[in-house]
């Protein structure tokens, strides 16, 4: 194997790495510098994560998001998991390709384009802006990712399990709940996990789309950039990235337990 | 004796068979809300907003709330439809051809997001090759450290490129120090910042397609090829480039058509000299409130990025079949 990973290989992967990662080392390393200018290093101090504290239009903002976020990603991943399903089960029904486009448009659609049109659909029908149109807009642009992920697991996914359900008696719809939804729960949870980060993550959408009172952290933090780059902004990104770290860290934890469980029981099914 | 065994026996299949008609009743209903529902969701949230924009962008820009004229409003009855539609206008189109900002701005966006692909794809491409030769037991852990990234948030990435290559900023202090330059160099605000800002943003979107490609790849074919006798450079362009192309083509989609359109990047390292697309239609919808005219913007930034779009559907629907 050392003789295919050449020095070349590992080079590139470590540069490649450190173009990746250094720039968010140096945002967080500069979220505890004393001096209030980002760039130079006057000491270490936890002062602007204090008086991140005491932002109150911050801290609405992210109460905000935090909402919006775990609404929008819990829906977009029942919507997102029925459009998965739909795209591997059924094949042939009318408008099929439409509704595959429809899938797979959202993730490339440059965000002007989605933001522009669904604020004017929201004038069309005479809905205000607000929280409810930024929820409805998240949905709509992750149900896309979600269907993507979920339907990525459900394509190496063992059909004669249900069908051995089925012909054991059970219903489909006792079928789905009982033995496909367990077999696909890591990629739907994987699907929420990264529903809910675009959404926390979103500016652009959340612009166009949002109305007074309901200012995202992500609309607050762009208005404060503009502004000029201050220590402060780069404590509310570090607390932001180190959410999501956790999140992440702990899903994939979780995820290898199940794996080491799944097996300790194939050994001592095969040993028994 | 022998008509109870008839019963027993006769007794199960009757009520399979009901069970089945009603299971199979049940499965139809359940199917069918299956792919009502998303189905009916992404055409009222995605497909008719897309007919709003088009309408509203062949109407007139008014003074009120919203600001526009209705266009195309069926509540006139017939004749009102018929009244509304002689006062259609393309004007906001002739309005786009006929200033050059907007020509430009369409010509420069595509230019940035197509010399920015190709920047991703020869900063990528060593780094998926590089993964794709690394041991089997350590490959997890790097696919892991690559999607890390585009798990934090996009606006923080490009964030945190300003403190780095604004003209005080830490680039400057490092080749300062070292002496490599004399005089900071200004990449901020320029195209040079945009190009790194979408390369740096859109890494992770180059790099799985072409790992899970090159992943898939016999490597005995390149050891034969140099067993041949073949130069190790002329077995990557004959062998390894031809096959890791489906993850060529679907990366570079996935990089150049959200990148034509980018706004976040251009807008906070691109500075207010740079021009791109996206920029323009946030600032005629955020500073002109010129609402038709965004939507016209819109519409032809949606034709110039129809064939690509379809082109990445069609090879997410090839891929798709391939797995099956």
């Amino acid at each position: 194997m050392n003789a295919t990973w050449s020095r070349f290989n590992i080079t590139s992967i470590v540069l490649g790495f450190a173009f990746l990662y250094l720039p968010i080392v140096l945002l967080i390393v500069f979220s505890f510098n004393e001096s209030k200018l980002v760039t130079v290093w006057g000491g270490f101090s936890t002062k602007w994560y204090v008086s991140l504290f005491h932002n109150q239009g911050l801290m609405d903002a992210t109460w905000v998001t935090a909402r919006v976020g775990l609404i929008s990603a819990t829906v977009a991943t029942v919507l997102g998991t029925l459009a998965a399903l739909t795209l591997t089960r059924y094949t042939r029904f009318k408008g099929r390709v439409l509704f595959s486009g429809m899938v797979f448009a959202p993730l490339v659609m440059p965000e002007v384009i989605t933001g522009l049109s669904l604020l004017l659909l929201f004038v069309a029908v005479g809905l205000d802006r607000g929280f409810l149109t930024v929820t409805l807009a998240h949905i709509t642009l992750t149900m896309c990712f979600v269907a993507v992920v979920v339907q990525s697991r459900l394509m190496t996914f063992d059909r004669s399990l249900e069908e051995a359900a089925m012909d054991l008696g059970a219903t489909p719809v006792k079928t789905f709940f009982q033995i496909t939804l367990p077999v696909i729960m890591p990629a739907i949870v994987s699907g929420w996990m990264l529903a809910f980060t675009l959404s926390l993550d979103d500016l652009v959408i959340a612009s166009f789309t949002s109305g007074p009172g309901a200012t995202t952290l992500p609309m607050k933090i762009y208005s404060q950039v503009r502004l000029g780059v201050t220590p402060e902004i780069n404590a509310a990104c570090t607390i932001l990235i180190a959410v999501v770290a956790i999140g992440v860290i702990i899903a994939s934890l979780a995820n290898k337990r199940r794996e080491v469980q799944r097996q300790l029981d194939e050994q001592a099914a095969q040993r028994g | 004796m022998s008509s109870a065994t008839a019963t027993t026996a006769s007794a199960p299949p009757a009520t399979n068979a009901g069970k089945s008609a009603l299971a199979r009743l049940g499965a139809a209903f359940f199917g069918r809300l299956v792919i009502i529902i998303p189905y009916v969701w992404l055409l009222f949230f995605f497909l008719i907003p897309f007919v709003i924009v088009f309408k509203i962008s062949l109407s007139q820009t008014a003074i009120a709330i919203p600001p526009y004229t209705p266009a195309l409003d069926f509540s006139g009855g017939i004749s009102g439809f018929l009244a509304q539609l002689k006062q259609l206008s393309l004007d906001n189109y002739t309005w786009l051809t006929q200033d050059a900002l907007y020509f430009n701005a369409y010509v420069t966006s595509v230019i940035i997001a197509a010399v920015s692909t190709v920047l991703t794809l020869l900063v990528g491409y060593p780094i998926a090759y590089g993964m794709a030769r690394a041991p089997a037991t350590i490959r997890p852990t790097l696919l892991m450290l690559v999607i890390l990234p585009f798990w934090t948030s996009f606006l923080i990435r490009v964030y945190a490129w300003i403190g780095i290559l604004k003209p005080e900023g830490l680039l400057n202090q490092l080749l300062l120090a070292t002496g490599v330059i004399h005089q900071p160099l200004i990449i901020l605000n320029t195209y040079t910042a945009i190009f790194i800002g979408i390369v740096y943003s859109y890494l992770p979107f180059m790099v799985l397609p072409l790992y899970s490609a090159l992943e898939k790849m016999d490597y005995s074919l390149i050891e034969a090829a140099k067993d041949l006798g073949c130069p190790p450079t002329s077995a990557f362009w004959k062998i390894t480039f031809p096959l890791s192309l489906p993850g060529v083509i679907a990366g570079c989609l996935l990089v150049f058509i959200p990148a034509v359109g980018e706004f976040v990047i251009p807008d906070l390292l691109g500075g207010s000299q740079t021009l791109m697309i996206g920029k323009t239609l946030w600032n005629e919808f955020f500073a002109n409130r010129d609402w038709p005219v965004s939507s016209a913007v819109a519409v032809i930034l949606l034709l110039l990025l129809i064939v690509p779009i379809m082109l990445f559907q069609r090879a997410q629907a090839r891929a798709q079949e391939m797995d099956r």
